[in-house]
């Protein structure tokens, strides 16, 4: 167990499953000789070599396309995309091939796609995407979103474990900032267990990604300031999610808001909102809150980024708000 | 439960049994003034005779339930409007709260209607359309608050989901609660904290303070009139409706019963079922010989199952496991067997299980017997409480219809059960006597151990087979 990095903790677990097991490789735009554009793969190529570390040309539907390949011939690709943003060109090969191939022709297409995500650093609306939602809504895809370091290491691994293709959402803002224990041994995280970030009782926050710390930090304030209660919940995965720990946190505190980076319509959290409404509205004391990014593509001016990105600010005067309901 | 300015008498939950209650006076008359606490109506139960006192002061201003008549707990009887709430200028209401209105729907006339906040909710939502209905009113339309204690914010008597779905279980008016949430709304704190502080019995003693909480959806148990307002228990409860070519009939106690046993069992236990299968060519031997020596001595017929019985029980000794139970955290094991026969009732609607005590100081004649004896007191419903109570280990047998394979559910909170099934001609290799492979027609017999794998591991379900199937093979006419 020794602290580190959410980015080392990624770096970590993928080198180790590399080492494990020889059907593991990399590929993507710059992960070999520069390490990759956040140095997740650094020193990856001298390690394991330039046919394990595969410098791709910009082009992400072969990078994809050629992991879907590799993946029906048997081996375990790990693509990255240089932001999660592109990821967009990469979409048939991912949403045609990759999540159909199994149910078409029963072929397990065992590929992670490693999509550095999110803003709060000023990328201006190419680089600071949370595209998560898009992928939930397809059939055969499996999408995570882990927030800890720990969660980083273990979700990766089941990720390459799985036989389906997975989007990996690793937020960048949390590459460097978040520290914490990572065990030194191999571990998977499994998909589709929610974590209790922090345990309340009057009203719960489902999350996932950075905005863990937004909430927590916002929990915090209003533990303090009005001696109010906030259960925190980190879905870790999109898809699988833990709908069974969401409504049991709702069945307890009966007040939700849902709180996602990615904007408003069509967010992952409206998802999470109706099966509240569906399958829990005799416990509710409240409507279901959103707290999301506007429907806008992400600013550039760090002032307007930062009124575009959900702020501690806000998720505090949200709280107050379902907690006067 | 109050829809709006009226306070509502309800029937009150006078034990945790008690699911009705009969009214067998009225004290006061439609229009007369009652005090708080003044004695109302007199109400018989299964458990007592009772007074009724008011929940409010006022003017009783409707009896919906006459002498005479049984309804379900929490069933309007009548409605009080509190003092000071009379006479409103019903074009004129105070409150301008438009979201109000359906919800303050008076009563019909006619048998009450469902009284519940889920009701009032849903009317609510239903944005008025019911709530118009024209009725003999002899209720006020919407006026100012009266004794609530809310105050008439807008919203102020909006109730979410979950307070009337808590409201609705324990029977308790959110009008009387004092409401912390925006604009005075009574919060799922508020009622929580109103029920905990003992409230619901203070302001509204005619409410049942502490209904059971509803596990069982209850059908209202025959309340043919009054059927709706059973104080509803939240989803299931809804009255199945028949479509065309269907019949839908109630379920009976047992078939409740067996529905929530069976879920629970599934819901509890780890369930994995190992089968084995059993030559019974020796048994079947033995047994045509005892035939005719028990039935003319003894009047009781040797069958395979006995033989099971016996063998089981023998073998059960050595597993006390398999005969055991999950308590908590403890394992429990016995020196005892109190064996179970899952029986099927006469009219085919229906099972139950009654035990057979101390079956480990049986021989197999002890056995027959006593199977025979429970099975012919199951099927004529002459079992007494203590029969079908504390087995510790059961044996089902839907072999006789030829099934050669099931998986049973275990009767809880027992660790397995034992399933025999038809025992069949088959070709079957054994050696003869120089040794060889040789086939030859064996009488099999298919036997299932369904176990708890909470407790109970596969490899000693295993052995738990192969001894009790070494145990039928090897049956000697000495053996009993």
């Amino acid at each position: 167990m020794a602290e580190k990095t959410y980015l080392q903790a990624i770096s970590d677990g993928l080198r180790q499953e590399m080492r494990r097991d020889k059907r593991v490789f990399v590929i993507g735009e710059d992960v070999g000789v520069y390490g990759g554009a956040f140095k997740v793969t650094q020193g990856f190529q001298e390690e394991f070599g330039p046919w394990r570390v595969i410098d791709a040309p910009l082009a992400e539907t072969a990078i994809v396309g050629g992991c879907t390949g590799a993946a029906i011939m048997g081996m375990r690709p790990v693509a990255e995309m240089q932001f999660a943003d592109f990821v967009s060109c990469a979409w048939d090969h991912l949403v045609t091939v990759a999540a159909k191939q199994r149910y078409r022709a029963g072929t397990p297409v065992p590929i992670v796609v490693r999509c550095p995500s999110g803003g709060g650093f000023s990328g201006g609306p190419f680089h600071s995407q949370n595209p998560e939602s898009s992928f939930a809504h397809i059939p055969g895809l499996k999408v995570v979103c882990p927030a800890t370091p720990e969660d980083a290491k273990g979700l990766l691994v089941s990720a390459i474990e799985d036989p389906n293709p997975v989007l990996y959402f690793e937020h960048k803002h949390l590459y460097r900032r978040i520290k914490a224990d990572v065990p030194d041994d191999r571990y998977t995280t499994p998909f589709g267990e929610a974590r209790v970030h922090r345990e309340g009782d009057d009203l719960t926050i489902v999350t996932w990604g950075a905005m863990v710390y937004t909430a927590a930090e916002a929990a915090d304030k209003v533990a303090e300031e009005d001696g109010i209660s906030t259960e925190i919940l980190d879905l870790r995965t999109i898809i699988p999610w833990d709908k069974k720990a969401v409504l049991a946190s709702v069945e307890k505190t009966s007040k939700v808001m849902v709180l996602h980076e990615d904007t408003h319509t069509g967010g992952f959290g409206g998802e999470i909102a109706a099966s509240i409404a569906e399958e829990a509205f005799e416990q509710l004391d409240a409507p279901v809150k959103r707290l999301t990014a506007p429907d806008t593509p992400v600013p550039f001016a760090p002032t307007l980024e930062k009124a575009f990105l959900p702020q501690v600010d806000d998720v505090v005067a949200a709280i107050r708000e379902l907690a006067e309901y | 439960m109050a829809t709006g300015t009226l306070v509502d008498v309800v029937m009150p939950q006078m034990g945790v049994s008690v699911s009705e209650g009969t009214i067998t006076k009225w004290v006061k008359s439609e229009g007369e003034t009652v005090e708080a606490d003044e004695t109302l109506l007199e109400i018989s139960t299964d458990k007592v005779d009772t007074e009724v006192p008011s929940p409010a002061s006022g003017v009783l201003q409707q009896i919906l339930v006459q002498e005479g008549e049984t309804v379900a707990v929490g069933t309007k009887l009548a409605a009080i409007t509190p003092e000071g709430a009379e006479a409103p200028a019903p074009s004129a209401p105070a409150d301008e709260a438009p979201p109000e209105a359906p919800a303050e729907a008076p009563p019909a006339a006619e048998p009450p209607e469902p009284a519940t906040q889920e009701a009032a909710a849903e009317s609510a939502a239903a944005s008025g359309a019911e709530g118009e209905t024209p009725t003999a009113a002899p209720a006020p339309p919407p006026t100012s608050p009266a004794e609530a204690p809310v105050t008439t914010e807008n919203g102020s008597r909006f109730v979410s989901p979950v307070v009337a779905r808590i409201a609705a279980e324990h029977g308790v008016d959110v009008a009387q609660i004092p409401g912390t949430g925006r604009g005075g709304r009574v919060t799922k704190k508020d009622i929580l904290g109103y029920i905990e502080s003992g409230g619901a019995e203070a302001a509204a003693p005619a409410a049942p303070a502490e209904a059971p909480p509803p596990e069982a959806p209850q059908p209202a148990p025959e309340a043919p009139p009054a059927a709706p307002e059973a104080p509803a228990p939240p989803p299931a409860a809804a009255p199945a409706a028949a479509q065309e070519g269907e019949t839908v009939e109630p379920m009976s106690a047992m078939r409740r019963g067996i529905a929530e046993h069976m879920r629970r069992s599934l819901d509890t236990s780890a369930h994995v079922t190992s089968s084995i299968e059993v030559d019974m060519s020796k048994v079947a031997a033995i047994r045509s010989k005892l035939k005719k020596e028990y039935q003319d001595a003894y009047g009781v017929n040797p069958t395979y199952l006995a033989f099971v019985a016996r063998a089981a029980v023998e073998t059960l000794k050595d597993y006390p496991w398999v005969n055991g139970e999950l308590r908590g955290d403890s394992i429990v094991t016995r020196s005892f067997v109190k064996l179970g026969f899952a029986v099927e009732l006469a009219d085919g609607k229906g099972l139950i299980v009654p035990v057979v005590k101390n079956a480990e100081t049986l021989n197999l004649l002890g056995i027959a017997k006593a199977i025979a004896d429970i099975a012919a007191r199951a099927r004529d419903k002459k079992l007494l409480p203590e029969d079908v109570q504390g087995g510790t280990f059961t044996i089902t047998n839907p072999g006789g219809y030829g099934t050669f394979h099931g998986t049973p559910i275990i009767s809880q909170p027992q660790a397995a059960i034992l399933g025999t099934y038809a025992v069949v001609k088959r070709p079957w290799v054994v050696q003869d006597e120089m040794g060889e492979d040789v086939i030859a027609i064996r009488s099999i017999m298919n036997l299932t151990l369904t176990y708890d794998h909470r407790l109970v591991d596969g490899a000693l379900a295993g052995r738990f087979l192969r001894d009790l199937r070494e145990r039928l093979e090897s049956w000697g006419e000495s053996d009993y």
